[in-house]
């Protein structure tokens, strides 16, 4: 329990040290974009949705994305029969771990829980998904800049290409991949819209329905406040 | 009460519902009530924008008790792993957010509705300082109003437990862990409340049952008594002069209107206002900038992984920054139980504050530049201890300014405030206070 404390005590002095220059790059807003959400949902499934689930997520939610339920089970489920079936991984976390070192983390929240003072979540993981690169000393042979010795390698080096940390740490591009530079950028792009999608399906539905939640009190306060000045006008 | 019905009062006028009326009120008083509580509760004409808090606090405690029922119909209080490797209670919270017919809305609901609560608390208690209604003769309105504070505090720390994130887990270990550091009974202490030795499933489900059962039954008793005490009493007002002392021949005080209808409709507009902020922020803005849900708390709870700053929400901010100021190990104790003891003292010393007054006039706006200058600066250092209990213990104003020594001498003033006030109180100048109130 003491050591417990300890670490307690000194953790918020480590986030200060390893914490204090995070800049990130900020994600261009594709939401409403459902041609770019597509593309992102797309690449998640290709690439993320092996090792990591998105386990609070139902197939059937990304026919909101503009898809047919056919297109759905056609393009985007590899593992699931039923649309209705949430987007599990065949892969336990606890072999992962050996794998790995870490578990990869579920993806269903990540746009979420990786927001802080220094950006959005979108903002994180756009910088995050471009900021790798190869170090030997690494076990996968990558590193990354904003997660020091991440335990995941650069799953899309073949659409980015190689990168190698420069003077200054400054990212530089050794061998380019199959897509230029600024391509790379709009698949993260994408990519990073469908996981902020995904945190949240309902949250351009829960923005439009405020709108109206707020005309009806405006509407109640015409009311509401002739009716106390009428009752109140003897009142002095 | 049966005994104090006039029951000559209440006699039917011969129609059909006057006839029920009189059935029911041979039985229970409900006329009785209806006009003691509302139609001929006289309350002062004169209240301003700071009375709108009482009845919103009300509007929030409906709406947490509301959406709490039919969140305990889908969440799962039940730390173990499901077959994603994800803890159930988590899940469930992630269900209700995604797979519950608008169930998004009842969530955000309730954890917006966490953080205003103690918003319109902490102004309604605000309120009573400026005007003095703590007091004589309403000092027990006080005391069960800082127990209601007390109890919502526990409310709000079990109730954040339950989404079982990192912050939720994290939280707790702290705050639980702090009771370790009472001399002797400490350690013992934190396993029994915690029933494990680290926050565990046990915790979980008994915060679970304390937060819908427990302290919910405990904070209606309160606000119960609050108010009876409150009806007894009658209200202060913005001028602190009790209005009845100047009766009319009826017997009513000339400076009180019916609570029902006037402040009825009056608090139905601060209804409607307070529902607009509200819905701002549960339709736009549900996170608050992480502030009202921390980030860090959309990944589930990990023992293994220490997050890298623990900060409680928003509203406990004031006294935990208390509680990290005192660094010092005294009489042989360590500095954390005295942080316990700054902190536990905070919230207590409020208890006090009737006989630490001895102002010989209640309202603000017959007080004299002593008590505004001392009670700005409180509020200042209010709010500066909230802001530096978001952040690490190391952070700087501006990059150069150390908060820690700032958040010692805030903490300092916080009690010195309090307990400099039986002197102050009295050597302050005072403006007489009026006969009757001004509008």
């Amino acid at each position: 329990m003491k050591k417990v404390l300890t670490a307690l005590l000194f953790a918020p002095l480590l986030a200060l040290a390893s914490g204090a220059a995070l800049h990130l790059d900020k994600a261009p807003d594709v939401q409403g974009d459902q041609a770019a959400l597509q593309r992102g949902a797309k690449t998640f499934v290709n690439y993320c949705l092996n090792c990591h689930g998105a386990s609070f997520v139902r197939y059937n939610r990304l026919m909101e994305l503009g898809l047919s339920e056919q297109q759905v089970k056609e393009n985007l489920m590899f593992t699931a029969e039923k649309t209705g079936e949430l987007m599990r991984i065949a892969a336990r976390s606890d072999e992962q771990k050996i794998w790995f070192g870490a578990a990869p983390p579920d993806l269903t929240l990540i746009a979420r829980a990786r927001a802080s003072e220094a950006g959005s979540g979108a903002d994180w993981l756009y910088t995050y998904l471009r900021s790798f690169y190869v170090d030997a000393q690494r076990p996968t042979g990558w590193n990354n800049t904003i997660f020091p010795n991440v335990g995941m390698p650069h799953i899309l080096w073949e659409s980015q290409g190689l990168q190698v940390l420069g003077k200054n740490d400054h990212l530089e591009l050794l061998v380019p991949g199959k897509l230029s530079p600024a391509e790379y950028d709009k698949q993260v792009a994408d990519l990073v819209g469908f996981l902020v999608w995904m945190a949240e399906p309902d949250a351009g539905f829960r923005k439009r329905l405020g709108i109206g939640v707020l005309g009806f009190l405006v509407v109640l306060f015409g009311v509401a406040y002739p009716l106390k000045k009428a009752y109140w006008k003897d009142v002095r | 009460m049966a005994s104090h019905t006039d029951f000559e009062k209440y006699k039917s006028d011969g129609t059909l519902q006057g006839n029920l009326l009189e059935w029911i009120d041979a039985r229970f008083p409900a006329t009785s009530m209806w006009r003691g509580h509302l139609s001929e509760y006289y309350a002062p004409k004169n209240f301003n924008f700071w009375y709108f808090f009482g009845s919103l606090a009300i509007v929030v405690l409906v709406i947490q008790i509301v959406t709490g029922i039919f969140l305990v119909m889908h969440y799962k209080p039940d730390a173990s792993i499901n077959a994603n490797g994800i803890p159930v209670a988590f899940a469930s919270v992630e269900y209700i957010m995604r797979d519950v017919s608008w169930g998004w809305l009842i969530r955000y609901m309730h954890s917006t509705g966490a953080s205003a609560f103690f918003v319109v608390v902490y102004l309604h208690m605000f309120r009573g300082m400026l005007y003095g209604s703590y007091r004589q003769p309403r000092e027990l309105i006080w005391i069960f109003g800082t127990l209601i504070f007390l109890c919502l505090m526990a409310e709000a720390f079990m109730g954040y437990l339950l989404p079982w994130g990192q912050m939720s887990f994290w939280g707790a270990q702290v705050i639980v862990n702090l009771f370790s550091a009472i001399p002797l009974v400490g350690e013992p202490l934190s396993i029994w409340i915690r029933g494990d030795f680290v926050v565990g499933d046990a915790t979980l489900n008994r915060f679970f049952s304390f937060h819908v059962i427990a302290l919910p039954l405990v904070l209606l008793g309160l606000i119960a008594a609050h108010i009876l005490a409150l009806h007894e009493v009658g209200s202060n007002n913005p001028d602190g002069v009790e209005i009845k002392k100047r009766k009319d021949v009826h017997g009513n005080p000339l400076d009180g209107i019916p609570f029902h209808p006037y402040y009825t409709v009056k608090d139905i507009v601060g209804v409607v206002v307070f529902l607009m902020v509200f819905s701002i922020i549960v339709f736009f803005a549900p996170e608050g900038g992480g502030y009202l849900l921390e980030y860090n708390n959309f990944f589930p709870a990990d023992p293994l992984k220490t997050p890298p700053h623990i900060a409680p929400v928003w509203y406990f901010t004031p006294y935990y920054s208390l509680l990290r100021a005192m660094v010092w190990p005294l009489f042989g104790l360590d500095a954390k139980f005295w942080g316990v003891v700054a902190m536990g003292a905070g919230v207590v010393i409020l208890i006090f504050l009737p006989w630490l007054d001895r102002s010989p006039v209640k309202s603000i706006r017959y007080r004299g530049p002593i008590f505004k200058t001392l009670l700005t600066l409180f509020v200042i250092s209010f709010v500066i201890l909230g802001f530096l209990g978001t952040q690490p213990p190391s952070y700087a104003f501006f990059g150069v300014i150390p908060g820690a020594p700032i958040a010692q001498i805030m903490s300092a003033y916080y009690f010195l405030f309090f307990l400099t006030m039986p002197w102050w109180s009295k050597i302050d100048k005072y403006k007489p206070e009026p006969d009757r109130v001004t509008m």
